[in-house]
């Protein structure tokens, strides 16, 4: 039991980077961006292929620059071509499906372990002479720190702020001498840099990259997004990136939990995470409905 | 003549030109506005008053004519890079701030890097600054600053966008009726507020208001506009000896119809 608690904490944290990326699209930029599905493959395609080549850092560092171009892609067809948001990022997904079985050279899924490929995850335990285990949760635990909290110093700077500005009152922004087009593609490459390398760090972790990983990942992420969210409430950009680790590793632990007790089949999984969603989502529309329906009692009990 | 801060000379701007839609927002307008001017604009609904403010921040593009800020020809500049130098705000005020922003990160966005280089966008330098501003608004805000714009009341929050309008010291400040959508009181507290903050800085300013007696009351200088022309324009002696009688009479004399429109009637009837 307690190594599937690590297991957990361990992958929760490692897509925390993945919702964190999402988080930056969705909450401060206030865009659903769809790109992530294939900006997450893509950090595990890239990442699968430079570390079978021997660089396992170099590869990560990669992941992270496709991200961000995936990321430039889709808001380049938002802000330049005028495509709506949820389309374009649609799009850029369609397109990465083929661009990443390119990139694993039309296989759609390879193996690190067989190939007796170095991951940052092997070389981390020589290095510390730690267990498996331990050494992988200290090492995750210092990148996700590490990416978490730049991305809160980030958004505390000047482009930060702008960025920020842009998703909260675009037509403020636009009417000042801020390029919001700009910023909004600072946003999806910032995201999707994490996303991607939230994929390369997973393929590494697990030793393997699958073109068909991602399925779903969006709904995961909003998951994880809105779980930190019932803890920590909606409030500023720097808590709403710690509630994010907070949400995702919740997310896997719940999930986990659910298996254990084999409340329903490992491919129900998607399935639960869209109803968390939607519960999630329809909470404000709930919550008058609800107040109204009380008050509507309140009053008959108080006419009778 | 000093140098004009501001210049416009003959524009025109007509909108669905050669259509049954056809309107002429500005005809032949031509304004001067020197440093120190303070100018209220008055005119009924669709006089074109905005659409003035609209030419100068380059919403649109004239069809004719120039326009000159701080002798330079802007004309063809594109809006947001005039938007350096004009500070503008709307009766809307929500329009002027970003609500889930503090408001100290509002004030920071629009003060940009003037406090000089700094890794935060809101460092102990500034931070300082707003609070010294926040506190000349009396409204106890500066013990706020780390409250989200959206949470403060309509009236604070105009104040506040006043300041982030007026903060990068803009070479012109441009007030579409901004205490409009105000409770009176409020108003008129944002009207102090307006006076007090435009007289330090000196920044030419060009204020709509439908309130004529405060049109008359406030700034140096009075403009009235009516299809797209300016029909008055008054400062000085002339402008002190001017009652708000008067001004109606103009009114109906130089546009030669009956002008006022339901709230202009409102307010002198309140008056
Ligand atoms: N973008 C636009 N497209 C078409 N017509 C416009 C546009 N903007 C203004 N107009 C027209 O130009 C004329 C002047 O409008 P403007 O908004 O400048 O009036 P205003 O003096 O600001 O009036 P109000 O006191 O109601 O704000 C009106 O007839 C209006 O319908
Ligand atoms: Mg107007």
């Amino acid at each position: 039991m307690s190594l599937i608690i690590l297991g957990e904490l361990q992958t929760g944290m490692i897509y925390a980077l993945m919702a964190a990326g999402l988080y930056v699209t969705f909450r401060i930029l206030d865009i659903p961006d769809l790109t992530v599905e294939g900006s997450f493959t893509l950090g595990m395609t890239v990442t699968v292929m430079i570390t079978s080549a021997g660089y396992p850092e170099l590869a990560l560092l990669i992941a992270i620059a496709a991200g961000a171009c995936a990321g430039l892609v889709t808001a380049f067809l938002q802000t330049k071509v005028k495509i709506q948001p949820i389309l374009s990022g649609i799009i850029t997904m369609t397109a990465l499906y083929s661009v990443n079985m390119q990139i694993m050279g039309g296989k759609p899924n390879i193996s690190l372990y067989s190939a007796g490929a170095d991951t940052i995850f092997i070389k981390f335990e020589r290095l510390t002479g730690l267990s498996a285990n331990n050494s992988k949760l200290l090492l995750i635990s210092l990148i996700v720190a590490a990416v978490i909290a730049l991305l809160i110093l980030f958004f505390k700077t000047r482009v930060g702020l702008k960025i920020r500005a842009t998703g909260d009152n675009e037509e403020m922004v636009r009417s000042s001498s801020i390029n919001a087009d700009l910023t909004k593609c600072l946003g999806f490459a910032i995201g999707n840099a994490s996303v991607a390398l939230s994929g390369g760090l997973l393929c590494q972790y697990q030793q393997y990259a699958d073109i068909n990983y991602a399925v779903g990942m969006v709904v995961v992420g909003l998951a994880s997004i809105i779980i930190g969210e019932a803890f920590f409430g909606r409030r500023s950009v720097t808590i709403g990136f710690i509630s994010v680790v907070v949400g995702s590793t919740a997310y896997r632990f719940i999930i986990a939990l659910a298996l254990q007790v084999k409340l329903f089949d490992p491919y129900w999984l998607k399935f639960i995470s869209a109803v968390i969603v939607v519960i999630a989502l329809s909470l404000p529309v709930l919550k008058t409905y609800f107040q109204k329906l009380f008050a509507r009692l309140k009053n008959e009990r108080g006419n009778a | 003549m000093s140098a004009a801060m501001l210049e416009l000379i003959n524009v025109s701007k007509t909108f669905f030109p050669g259509t049954v839609n056809e309107r002429k927002a500005l005809r032949n307008v031509s304004l001067s506005l020197k440093s120190g001017d303070f100018v209220t604009v008055i005119g009924s609904n669709g006089a074109g008053k905005t659409s003035l403010f609209n030419a100068i921040c380059g919403t649109f593009f004239v069809d004719s004519g120039k326009i000159l800020l701080g002798g330079k020809d802007i004309t063809d500049m594109p809006d947001y890079k005039r938007a350096v130098s004009i500070g503008r705000l709307f009766q809307d005020p929500m329009k002027g701030t970003a609500p889930h922003l503090t408001i100290e990160e509002n004030l920071a966005l629009a003060y940009g890097n003037r406090g000089g280089r700094h890794f935060f966008a809101v460092n102990r330098k500034n931070r300082a600054k707003f609070k010294e501003m926040l506190a000349a608004l009396e409204l106890g805000l500066e013990n706020r600053m780390t409250t989200q714009i959206g949470l403060l009341s309509g009236g604070q929050r105009q104040a506040v966008a006043l300041l982030m309008a007026t903060i990068s010291e803009p070479k012109l400040l441009l007030l579409d009726e901004h205490t409009a959508a105000l409770d009176p009181a409020t108003a008129k507290k944002v009207l102090e507020i307006t006076v007090s903050i435009v007289e330090k800085t000196k920044t030419p300013t060009l204020m709509i208001t439908h309130d004529i007696r405060a049109a008359l009351e406030v700034g140096t200088r009075t403009i009235m506009m009516d299809e797209g022309r300016i029909i008055l324009d008054i400062e000085g002696e002339e402008r002190k000896n001017m009652t708000i009688e008067k001004l109606l009479q103009l009114y109906s004399k130089e546009s030669k119809k009956q002008l006022l429109n339901d709230r202009m009637l409102f307010e002198i009837e309140k008056q």
